[in-house]
């Protein structure tokens, strides 16, 4: 195989495999400190037993995010040693600071949290929670502005070697495409938090066990779902599309099949790309709405493939397509399931809506494939750039690893994750199975700062 | 700018070699220390709470690498490519086999977490301790800076070695003796009982036997890598270092020898300290020596970012620092004492 697909491989099924768990526990963070707080001002024991159980299942996903996260620091420089060398410079900082300013808080303060409860004051208890919380948004925020200076270069000076050096530190990290993605990402992990704990919560009800706990998590997940399953479309969904129009034309004409440039350019909501033939068959569109997204006039001029140089396209085009689709699709569905659940909870009759617990149920793979196709958009979408418009992805990879030796440890990779799969969905599984109820009344002996049982 | 960048890459490592290096020597030694179930659930508790926390330092270290010295980060990892993903994967697996290891209450559960926290435990020391062999050897560099090294050619340290020869392997072996008899001086301090006596019984002569690999370890350095003693003869009161080290070797058998458990694991802490700031000195101002030809070194001249970024770097780096050590303050005063099999936080 090609050294260069292999490498992207390579990184794509590591941070692929990683960010299943972050994901979850950067949002379920947010949703234990809403928890420790409704319990801490209205003095109800049931959120502080709702909030251990979620603890639980917390702990288990941040350590398989821990030491899946641990490579992906490493492959910077063992698959993408070029690339490395010369933005060390820029993307070295970010980087370096989330160990610094996150890694360190996260570590310290987890451990307070799982088992410090009772040394600790209740209010001592809630700050460790928000330390945790804040530890977990910080990490979010450095790997984003790392993320978004490859997707959206700012604040930097080529110098004579051919190195990247940043030029102003507050440009790096303000960078408008930095801020956007990381509201657009962070309420994107507030999704998959809230489906998630509504998911265990109608899965409760309908199982007809742990009732009083689950309704607690129904009402803290539909609220929060509701509003991140908002938010992730208007605005933070909204202004990204748009300033990716802006900025990276390329990728948006295949994520929206617009192979010619048009005024008026419609959206295609369903419809598959023929890459070869550069049109979409079956389609099914809305005349110059997509005009009206991105310029706010159904007359507007949107540009297509036909304008972007061959050899500036993104590949491969028909998953960035698919992954697009998936991704605003199920936005699309989230934001309709929770403004039902939402309602229904209002009216004091979602906890005996099948109807709804069922749909709540079985959505909880949903975030996570959602989140998934998103990035698999921004980074697709960014191709063939490493960094846009300066440095190829060919450009990037280590010449001197050999192909044999990418294929040898992606092997490898995939067998160890085969096995923290297994592992992961057994530890989940019991504690489900165990519920909240047991878990508030005892505590089974422990070893680790992380995973209690 | 570059000396202080150096010598800050070189402090977080000794900062993650102090501190991990003691729950790995714990991990390569709960079989030997601990026979029952209930001992081995202390052992393993004597590190949980601060165990990721200390591992954070490799991080840490790795990112500052980065953003410091970016060529460096970019040679050496792609370099080491194979001997670096097996280090990653044998992280995966310490941590995986420290927390999970009470979830199921079988014995075959524990068992098989036992043999994976063991196995990686020590796999990860005689890595590190080669790691560090290797860049004191040099590597076979490139015009570009670049290198790619099999994991072992014929054992032997010439122009074309391997990560494994004699040389990288006798340092394989010096972590392993090394985090081993750390681990058991941390675990003298922090347990009882008959647990505490067995960890004293092996850091008695695991020292002494430290004592003798560490005299042969300094010939072999010098004759693997003559130069290594430049800076020594330009500034002969580096000599300290190495007396240091034999002091502090020295420190570690008579404190163990009357059961002063912490004298003996602060004179352990202080001989990965000097261990490691010899070496540094060694190699100052080079990063990564070649094998062959001197003028294609790594050295900090070659490989540091601009002077902007290290700037803005050194401000925040003060403030995460010392946000980094309030924490392990925290944490550390928390877990004070002995552990035990009660409830709560390591107590």
């Amino acid at each position: 195989m090609d050294a260069l697909l292999l490498h992207r491989i390579h990184f794509g099924f590591t941070i692929t495999f990683h960010y299943l768990f972050p994901q979850l526990t950067m949002g379920l963070a947010l949703l234990i400190v809403v928890m420790k707080t409704i319990a801490l001002r209205t003095g109800q024991e049931i959120y502080n037993e709702s909030a251990r159980f979620w603890a639980k299942i917390f702990a288990v996903n941040f350590l398989i995010g821990v030491v899946t996260g641990i490579p992906m620091e490493f492959q910077f420089g063992t698959n993408w040693s070029q690339f490395a060398r010369v933005t060390g410079g820029v993307i070295g900082q970010p980087l370096a600071m989330e160990g610094v300013f996150s890694f360190f808080l996260e570590s310290a303060f987890l451990g307070l949290f799982l088992f410090g409860e009772k040394r600790l004051s209740p209010r001592a208890h809630w700050a460790s929670a928000f330390l945790v919380w804040l530890g977990s948004w910080i990490s979010g925020f450095f790997i984003i502005v790392t993320n978004a200076w490859m997707q959206h270069p700012v604040a930097y000076r080529v110098l004579p070697d051919g190195r990247y050096e940043v030029t102003s530190f507050w440009g790096l990290l303000t960078n408008p495409w930095a801020l956007i993605q990381y509201a657009h990402n962070m309420s994107g992990a507030v999704v998959t938090g809230s489906l998630v704990m509504c998911s265990v919560g109608a899965f409760y009800l309908l199982d007809n066990a742990n009732r009083e706990h689950a309704k607690v998590f129904l009402k803290v997940g539909v609220t929060a779902g509701l509003i991140s399953c908002i938010t992730q479309i208007f605005p933070t969904g909204d202004l990204h599309g748009r300033y990716m129009a802006r900025n990276q034309p390329a990728a948006v004409a295949v994520m929206e099949g617009l192979y010619r440039t048009q005024k008026g350019a419609p959206i295609v909501l369903m419809g598959q790309p023929d890459e070869e033939r550069q049109t979409i068959d079956n389609p099914l569109i809305a005349n110059g709405i997509l005009s009206f997204l991105i310029y706010g006039t159904t007359k507007a001029e949107v540009q297509g493939l036909d304008q972007i140089p061959r050899d500036q396209w993104p590949e491969p085009q028909p998953l960035l397509y698919y992954a697009y689709h998936v991704m605003a699709g199920l936005g699309t569905y989230f934001a309709l399931l929770m403004v039902v659940a939402a309602l229904l909870l209002w009216r004091g009759k979602l906890f005996t809506a099948r109807w709804v617990l069922w749909p709540l149920l079985l959505s909880f793979p949903l975030p996570y494939i959602a989140n998934t196709a998103g990035w698999m958009t921004a980074e697709i979408g960014r191709q063939p750039w490493i960094v846009y418009g300066l440095i190829r992805t060919s450009q990037g990879y280590s010449k001197y690893v050999s192909a044999g030796n990418g294929l040898f440890t992606l092997l490898g990779f995939m067998g160890m994750y085969a096995l923290l799969s297994v592992l992961f969905i057994v530890l989940v599984y019991r504690i489900i199975h165990t519920g909240p109820a047991v878990a508030a009344g005892q505590q089974a002996p422990h070893d680790g700062a992380l995973v209690t049982d | 700018m570059g000396f202080v960048w150096f010598w800050i890459v070189a402090v977080m490592i000794v900062a993650y070699v102090v501190l991990d290096g003691f729950d790995l020597g714990v991990g390569i030694l709960h079989f030997l220390v601990a026979r029952t179930e209930q001992e081995r659930h202390l052992v393993i508790r004597s590190i949980g709470p601060v165990w990721d926390g200390n591992e954070v330092w490799l991080l840490a270290s790795g990112g500052t690498l980065y953003f410091a010295f970016p060529l460096l980060y970019a040679s050496a990892f792609s370099g080491f490519y194979l001997a670096l993903m097996i280090v990653l994967w044998l992280l995966i697996m310490r941590g995986v086999s420290v927390e999970l290891r009470s979830h199921m209450d079988t014995p075959v559960w524990k068992s098989f977490f036992d043999g994976m926290f063991f196995v990686s435990s020590a796999l990860l020391a005689i890595f590190f301790g080669a790691a560090l062999a290797n860049v004191i050897r040099g590597v076979p560099l490139n015009a570009e800076g670049y290198f790619f090294l099999p994991l072992w050619t014929d054992w032997r340290t010439g122009a074309q070695p391997g990560i494994l020869d004699w040389y990288t392997v006798l340092g394989g072996v010096i972590a392993l003796l090394a985090l081993a008899v750390h681990g058991s001086l941390y675990l003298a301090v922090k347990t009882e009982g008959a647990l505490q006596l067995r960890a004293r019984e092996f850091a008695k002569p695991g020292a002494i036997a430290l004592l003798a690999i560490t005299i042969v370890s300094l010939p072999a350095t010098v004759f693997v890598r003559a130069d290594i003693l430049a800076n020594y003869r330009q500034y002969p009161v580096g000599f300290a270092v190495p007396v240091l080290v034999l002091l502090a070797v020295s420190g570690m058998i008579y404190f163990s020898r009357r059961s002063e458990d912490r004298k003996a694991f602060g004179a352990s802490c202080l001989y990965l300290c000097v261990m490691l700031v010899g070496a540094a000195v060694g190699l100052y101002p080079r990063l990564l020596p070649s094998s062959s030809d001197p003028g294609l070194d790594i050295t900090i001249a070659k490989a540091i970012s601009g002077p902007y970024a290290l700037r803005v770097g050194l401000i925040w780096w003060a403030f995460g620092m010392a946000l980094a050590i309030l924490y392990f303050v925290v944490v550390y005063r928390m877990f004070r004492g002995k552990v035990s099999l009660g409830d709560g936080y390591g107590h």
